[in-house]
């Protein structure tokens, strides 16, 4: 396997009249490997998509350099930018972008109109590409008498039909219904393993990212925050941001006095939980919800009570009182409390990480108004 | 939508069993209006064009549609027209794009300008352009002759092409402003999935770009075809004097030479059938050309268009903008300010030949004085009588949905696609005296009707957009709380469309008093309007004079718009 996409230290700035200076991505470095499924996961303004517009060439870098294929496309340095049209590249964004002035075989023929392929060959690939998208039979109707899925199917027929190495899709499910959207997920990687191209996929949606990729890359504020498999980013989550991404999660501010875990505003129990290594004062311990062990009072655990329960679908959530604050617990319907019984929570394995970061979220907040 | 409508009606019919149908009144007041506003005159001159005291008689029409001078007369229409039309729409389509999708700087400002011309009247750059380009006495035609010792004049406006060129400079704001907003509108991304595509810069503007703005370019292109159609002011500036007639300059000239007789606005009346179906073959012609599909183009997140970098062209096409705003709006505005400053028309432009006395005169004036009352009143009027009744046709048709609601519609629309010229005409047979021995002729009143035609589709569509956007529910909420159907009416409905009514009010009364068109052949001795009165100062050989009115009447329109972009900024409507 050969890395087929390069990031080396590519950085955007954008300068806006309300918030000045904004770095939208900073410092990327990243390489995606031949056939390999890579997600860009984040909440809007984490810098994402800039990154895929630049990987695309519709946006210049302010530093750094992008390899494809093996070819620099864009480099500061030495002063290179290959257009959009020049790099090759099968593409599907988030509002299809079909054009409704040309009908479906018209829509997928344009690639090969452009590059000037003979009639007979454009018949050919074209009827390929819509079989592949379960679009035979469409090739005279026009993009606005088909539905958002028919529409998207469209565009990945298009994508799909000059046979690119590479494929960026910019959130392509994010405008279709839920059912429609798993359907998708699964073409999506069939189309793959057939046409063995390499996917970068951006989405905030973490449940898509986390099905579909080989891996995914977590940023936030325009900063790579973390780089791994989908598992290993929900078991190990670096930060706090990306625990908080990735899943349910819950949290405990905690003080460290004698070598022991005090939850803030408890005074006299403990977390009765093994400190890491390096504890500074003040911590954070944060677990998933249905990774808690909820028992009868008086056993493994800290001790305290039920204040309130939500009778969910699936699941039971309790809400409990862990010093100054509320623990959210999910359990199966079975292992059934009532509100105000005395009970004992247990975390397993719980990730510790630094106090919350104060500054991270008014800059955050800042963003937002971007 | 059609589930709270149905609603509506059933509440509609409770109404009606409890008292007198507020809404069948409101129903049956629309229809008598526009009866009597639109329905007569049009009627009129079909009936005149072909029946003489009751008989059948197609002589006049057929003598009238034979003869050579009408021929030419629909020939010029047409050319000039179709030229205008051609050329406006490229230039406005190349501004759109140049200020929608380059980098060129200076956006804002530009745009700005570029909508200047469109409330500058046309037949006041025409008399610039007069000024300055006459075939004999231009006083650039001159400076140029002599610069390059020429024998003849090198540029002559007075042509049919001088004609076309002064309409393209007024009229491409038309197509631009709709080109501008539809690529505003437009998804980035589908220029951008046409580069990813392989397509380079140049394919995506013709094979994506110009096909999806096509609805916006043809709605654009028809604006201009039919004004230039109608129009008067250009055509009777340039070309009446050299025998370049078009049809309205030649309706005109039938019924100002027949001195009002009846004969002559019979001849007029034949006249305008020949205008109207021109004038329609034109719809149908560009139907067919450009047959206008709309796409859905608005989609997906609001994304700004990636720009396209015009590198070593941005100097040189931003110099070319700016140029082409100083041709169209700074020349002529100069030019006629400085003629009016003028001791008498031909003198060289030196400072030792300008005086104030063109001004002193004009005030001191009674007819000028008279024409700026008379065009305050009924433009003021016209507004506000056209935006009551524009909201009550619009609420008609959109919210109480009666039998024959399409008619209404119809009608109510007719006379945007009928020149002023025509209307005038009806107008003119239907209130001389042969209806009912009501006889507005050479009255302030009869400009009035023939305005209220004209511009009932302006306030009606203005308020038709607006009560759609007002749902059904809103008022059923004031019904529920205890309201009444009118109260709901008067405290719900009303105000949230009175912002929409307000625009259609200065929708009318901005163009109104500028207007021309319709009031040269219905103005009496002393019911001149304000550019009647310019038009006869200038046809007189007061040139000066005309100018200094000219400049006092572009002051008006400067400040009265203005003072409407001042008052509706903060107006946002529903």
């Amino acid at each position: 396997m050969s890395d087929q996409i390069v990031l080396r230290h590519v950085t955007k700035k954008f300068t806006t009249k309300t918030l000045g200076d904004i770095i939208a991505v900073d410092d990327f470095n990243l390489n995606v490997e031949e056939g390999e499924c890579f997600s860009f996961l984040g909440p809007s303004g984490c810098g994402k998509s800039t990154t895929l517009r630049m990987i695309a060439g519709f946006e210049d870098l302010t530093e750094g350099e992008i390899e494809l294929c093996g070819r620099l496309v864009s480099s500061r340095k030495k002063n290179l930018y290959v257009l959009p049209e020049d790099r090759g590249l099968g593409m599907v964004f988030q509002a299809f972008a079909v054009w409704p002035h040309m009908n479906v075989f018209e829509n997928v023929a344009f690639p090969l109109r452009i590059q000037k392929v003979n009639k007979t060959d454009i018949n050919r690939r074209v009827a390929e590409a819509l079989h592949h998208t379960s679009l035979t039979g469409l090739e005279n109707t026009f993009p606005g008498d088909l539905s958002g899925g028919q529409q998207q199917r469209i565009a990945l027929a298009r994508a799909i039909v000059t046979n690119p190495k590479v494929m960026l899709l910019d959130e392509p499910l994010s405008n279709l219904d839920p059912k429609l959207r798993e359907t998708m997920r699964f073409e999506i990687k069939a189309l793959q393993r057939k046409f063995n191209f390499t996917i970068i996929f951006v989405t905030h949606d973490q449940s898509e990212a986390m099905a579909i990729s080989d891996r995914m890359m977590v940023c936030d504020m325009g900063k790579i925050m973390q780089i791994d498999t989908p598992e290993n980013l929900y078991n190990r989550p670096c930060n706090r941001f990306v625990h908080n991404f990735l899943g349910e999660s819950t949290f405990i501010n905690v003080e460290i006095r004698d070598g022991k875990a005090f939850p803030k505003g408890s005074a006299d129990q403990a977390l009765p939980l093994t400190l890491p290594p390096q504890a500074s004062r003040e911590m954070v311990v944060a677990t998933r919800p249905n990774e808690i062990a909820l028992t009868g009072p008086d056993e493994d655990g800290y001790q305290t009570h039920i204040e309130k329960r939500i009778f969910l679908t699936d699941r039971t959530e309790y809400l409990v009182p862990v010093g100054g604050q509320l623990l959210k617990v999910q359990t199966p319907h079975r292992i059934a409390f009532s509100e105000g019984e005395k009970c004992s929570v247990h975390l397993v394995e719980p990730m510790w990480y630094p106090a919350d970061d104060a500054e991270a979220d008014k800059e955050r907040a800042r963003r937002q108004l971007v | 939508m059609k589930n709270y409508d149905g609603v509506s009606a059933e509440l509609a019919a409770v109404d009606g069993r409890k008292r007198l149908n507020m809404d069948k009144v409101m129903t049956a007041v629309c229809f008598v209006l526009l009866l009597i506003i639109v329905v007569i005159p049009i009627v009129m001159i079909i009936f005149n064009a072909f029946f003489n005291e009751g008989r059948l008689e197609l002589g006049t029409f057929v003598t009238q549609v034979t003869d050579g001078k009408n021929l030419d007369a629909m020939w010029n229409t047409l050319k000039i027209a179709l030229g205008a039309t051609v050329l406006g729409t490229v230039m406005g389509v190349f501004y759109a794009w140049l200020l929608g999708r380059s980098d060129i700087p200076a956006k804002g400002l530009m745009r700005a300008l570029f909508n200047i011309p469109y409330m500058f009247p046309p037949f006041l750059g025409a008399m610039a352009w007069d000024m300055m380009f006459n075939g004999r006495s231009g006083y650039i035609n001159k400076f140029l002759r002599t610069l390059l010792g020429l024998k003849t004049m090198p540029i002559n406006i007075n042509s049919v092409w001088g004609i076309i060129f002064v309409e393209v400079s007024y009229y491409f704001p038309f197509v631009f402003m709709q080109v501008v907003s539809a690529l505003e509108r437009m998804d980035p991304t589908l220029e951008e999935s046409a580069r990813i595509a392989g397509a380079r810069q140049r394919q995506v503007i013709w094979k994506i770009t110009l096909p999806l703005v096509k609805p916006a370019i043809s709605a654009g292109a028809l604006l201009i075809l039919t004004t230039s159609l109608a129009h008067f002011g250009v055509p009777a500036i340039l070309g009446y004097a050299r025998g370049i007639y078009t049809l309205p300059t030649r309706i005109y000239a039938v019924i100002y030479n027949s001195g009002g007789s009846f004969d002559g606005i019979r001849q007029g009346a034949a006249l305008s059938v020949m205008l109207v179906v021109v004038v329609s073959l034109a719809l149908i012609l560009q139907n067919r050309i450009l047959s206008a599909g709309s796409y859905d183009i608005i989609k997906g997140k609001s994304m700004r268009p990636t720009l396209i970098k015009l590198r070593g062209a941005r100097v040189p096409l931003l110099v070319l903008a700016i140029l082409t705003l100083v041709l169209i709006v700074i020349v002529p505005l100069v030019m006629i300010v400085l003629i009016s400053f003028l001791k008498a028309y031909g003198l060289p432009l030196e400072f030792k030949n300008f005086t104030l006395d063109q001004y002193r005169t004009v005030f001191a004036s009674n007819g000028t004085i008279d024409a700026i009352k008379n065009s305050l009143f009924v433009s003021i009027t016209a507004g506000i009588i056209c935006m009551f009744l524009g909201t009550l046709v619009a609420y008609v048709v959109q919210k109480i949905r009666p039998k024959g609601k399409g008619a209404l519609e119809v009608i109510s629309m007719l006379p945007y696609a009928i020149p002023g010229t025509v209307l005038s005409i009806g107008v003119i047979l239907a209130w001389s005296g042969r209806i009912a021995g009501i006889n507005l002729y050479n009255t302030i009143w009869i400009i009035l009707v023939a305005y209220l035609a004209r511009y009932l589709s302006f306030s009606m569509k203005t308020s038709s957009a607006a009560l759609l956007q007002v749902h059904s529910s809103l008022e059923e909420a004031a019904r529920v709380c205890g309201a009444s159907h009118t109260e709901s009416l008067k405290d719900i409905t009303l105000p949230l469309i009175r912002p929409a009514m307000v625009s259609g009010f200065f929708l009318i009364f901005l163009p109104a008093m500028r207007e021309v068109t319709t009031s040269i052949l219905l103005y009496g001795p002393y019911t001149r309007t304000l550019g009647v009165q310019i038009y006869s100062l200038r046809d007189a050989g007061m040139i000066p004079q005309a100018a200094a009115l000219a400049t006092v009447a572009i002051g008006i329109i400067i400040l009265l718009n203005t003072l409407v972009t001042r008052l509706t900024r903060d107006r946002k409507g529903v």
